[in-house]
Parts: C-alpha cells; structure tokens; sequence
C-alpha cells in the first residue's frame, strides 16, 4: 500500500505549481504584448520580445510537458537537437544580408 | 515524469544516470511510457518542420526588396471607432495559454484517478481550441478580405501572404487535429475508459491516464508553436 502511494506522489504534483506557471505564462504574454503597445523600436523591441518568447517556451517546456522531472536521457535527447537547429536558424538569418545584396545586385542593378 | 524506481532498481539521477540509462543495454528511456517517448520523437521532428518554417520565414523577411507589411497595423482591429494594434491576435493566445493550462491540470487530476475533474478539463481544452481556430478563421476571412493572396497583398512585400497562411495555417492545421483528439479523449475518459483498462480502438494497449499526459504533450506543444509564431511573426 504504501509502495502505491509512493508511486502516485511521483507522478502527480501539487495544484499549486501548475497554477503559479499558468499565471506567469499570462502576466509574460501581456508583457510581450505590452511590447507592441507602446511600440518599443530596435534593439530594446528585439531582445524584450526574445526574452519573453524563451521564458514563455521554457516554462510550458520545463513544467507543462514535465520535462523538468524527466530523467537526463529524456530531456537531452529532446533539447540538444533543438540547440543545433536554433544554431542552425541564427546561421541563416547572419546571412540574409548577403540575399538583400545579391537581389539589389541582380535585380535592380542588374549585375554588370 | 519518470518513475525514479524501476523493479527495485534505484536509478540514478542527473548525467550518470543519463550515461547509464544509454548504455544499460537495455530500453532507454526508462520509466517512461513508450507511448510518451513516441509521441516526443513526433514533436521533435514537428519542431523540425516548424523550424524550416521559420528559417525560410526569417530569411525571406529580412531580404525583400519592399518593406514587410507592418504586423501591428494589418492584424490591428477597429473597437468602438478606436485601432486598437494585435487585439485578434492577444486575444487568441490568451486563450490558447488558459486551454494550455487547463491541460495541466488535466494531466494532473487523471493521474489522480479523478475521473470527472479530468473530464471537464479536457473539455474546456476543447473548447478553447475551438474558440481560437474560429477567431483563426475569422482572421483569415478578414485578411482575405482585404486582398491578401499568398503572390500579393495592399501592405507591403508580397511574400508575407505566402507566410503567413503557410505558417498559422500549419499551426491552425495541428490545433484542429488537436481538438478533434480532446473531444475524443474527453468521451473516453467520461466513459471510464482509462479506470477499467478498456482496449482501445486501434490498439491492443490497455487504456491508462498516461494517455492523458501524451494528449497532453501533444496539446502544449501547439502551444509552444504559437508562442514562437505571436513572437516572430506578429510581434517583430
């Protein structure tokens, strides 16, 4: 009996952490909402949006889908795949630069 | 939520436990149902559909030769004679966060065997599923409306029109296939299907509340798109 009990304790978490993640999950969205609003502009817009993006996408992560009580072989099987397409993602992006030149380039010079 | 203890046998936690889970020989994932690691592989490889996406997105963005139409003005709405900029789009993710939520708590009232509790919940995911893929469509009528095709649109670059119904259309696509399956989950879980180990339909798996948690994974995990999505596209 108290072999189940133990089992169901380690399976179930107390209804006060989903709520305190729910809540935060709200007041993060209203801030990036907030972003919009006020129109916040440049490098202050960019990193306020990308820092409320990742602590929304962490906390559903780490506790909605349970992650943070997974075991390692879980979570880094999941995670570092994950790394490398965000690598992957910023690689593309430090390049679209070199795409506007080449279209100004050949489209509207027209490469001589 | 692994289980710690397996047949007596203490694992052990952190980097050693996750080198000795891979090398036990043996299942990897331990603890976990196989079901929930299925379904993780499936939303790994949907992150990677998504991520091209979004690769192809950010490029294409940031190498048009017209400006990008102005996210804050072309999904702002008119209340009351007021432009009020993303209200639609707010709207739909705070109700995508409260359906996010209440699948937590569902998860976690079937793993207490409240079959009720779970039910309801399940239903009021399903709902607020509903209720964004309505506002989804309504966006997408307005926007069409408008004279946004995916060649052309009155904003700015004409690829914008190609993105933006390639991308909330997948991700409306996966929120549809998602409340088809909470609308199913809840009928099963209301039937007791999960308290008396009933087969289910196309499988010989006896039915479990850890089918709850997998549904569930499934469900946040279109929650997360959403949040990649409203920070990328909507709000940059």
């Amino acid at each position: 009996m108290s072999e189940i009990k133990e089992k169901e304790q380690s399976t179930t978490h107390k209804i006060g952490i989903y709520l305190w993640i729910w809540g935060l999950l709200f007041v993060l969205s209203f801030f990036s909402y907030m972003v919009d609003w006020y129109q916040f502009q440049g490098m202050l817009r960019w990193s306020l949006i990308l820092v409320f993006m990742f602590a929304k996408a962490g906390l559903i992560m780490a506790f909605f889908m349970h992650l943070y009580w997974e075991r390692y072989a879980l979570v880094n099987v999941l995670l570092w795949p994950m790394t490398a397409i965000a690598c992957f993602i910023f690689l593309m992006v430090a390049e679209f630069e070199y795409t506007v030149f080449t279209r100004l380039f050949y489209f509207v010079v027209g490469g001589q | 939520m692994s289980d710690p203890k397996i047949d007596g046998l203490e694992l052990k936690p952190g980097f050693k436990g996750m080198s000795e889970d891979t090398g036990s020989d043996q299942t990897m994932f331990k603890g976990v149902h196989w079901g929930k690691a299925m379904m993780w592989i499936f939303l790994l490889s949907d992150t990677f559909i998504f991520s091209c996406f979004l690769i192809s997105y950010m490029k294409g963005r940031g190498s048009t030769l017209v400006d990008w139409p102005n996210a804050s003005q072309v999904f702002g709405l008119h209340v009351f004679g007021v432009e009020v900029p993303l209200l639609l789009i707010a709207i739909m993710t705070f109700v995508l966060i409260t359906s996010s939520g209440t699948m937590a708590l569902a998860v976690k009232y079937g793993y207490e065997k409240n079959r009720k509790m779970c039910g309801w919940l399940i239903l009021a995911t399903a709902v607020g599923g509903l209720i964004f893929v309505g506002m989804q469509a309504f966006e997408w009528s307005k926007l069409i409306s408008e004279g946004v095709r995916p060649w052309e649109n009155p904003f700015g670059a004409p690829q914008f029109g190609s993105f933006f119904f390639m991308i909330t259309g997948f991700h409306g696509t996966h929120v549809s296939i998602g409340v088809i399956f909470l609308f199913i989950y809840a009928y099963k879980t209301f039937a007791g299907h999960y308290d008396d180990s009933k087969r289910g339909w196309f499988t010989s798996m006896k039915g479990d509340y850890v089918e709850i948690e997998i549904l569930g994974l499934y469900w946040h995990f279109v929650d997360l798109v959403w949040v990649f999505i409203f920070a990328f596209f909507y709000l940059w």
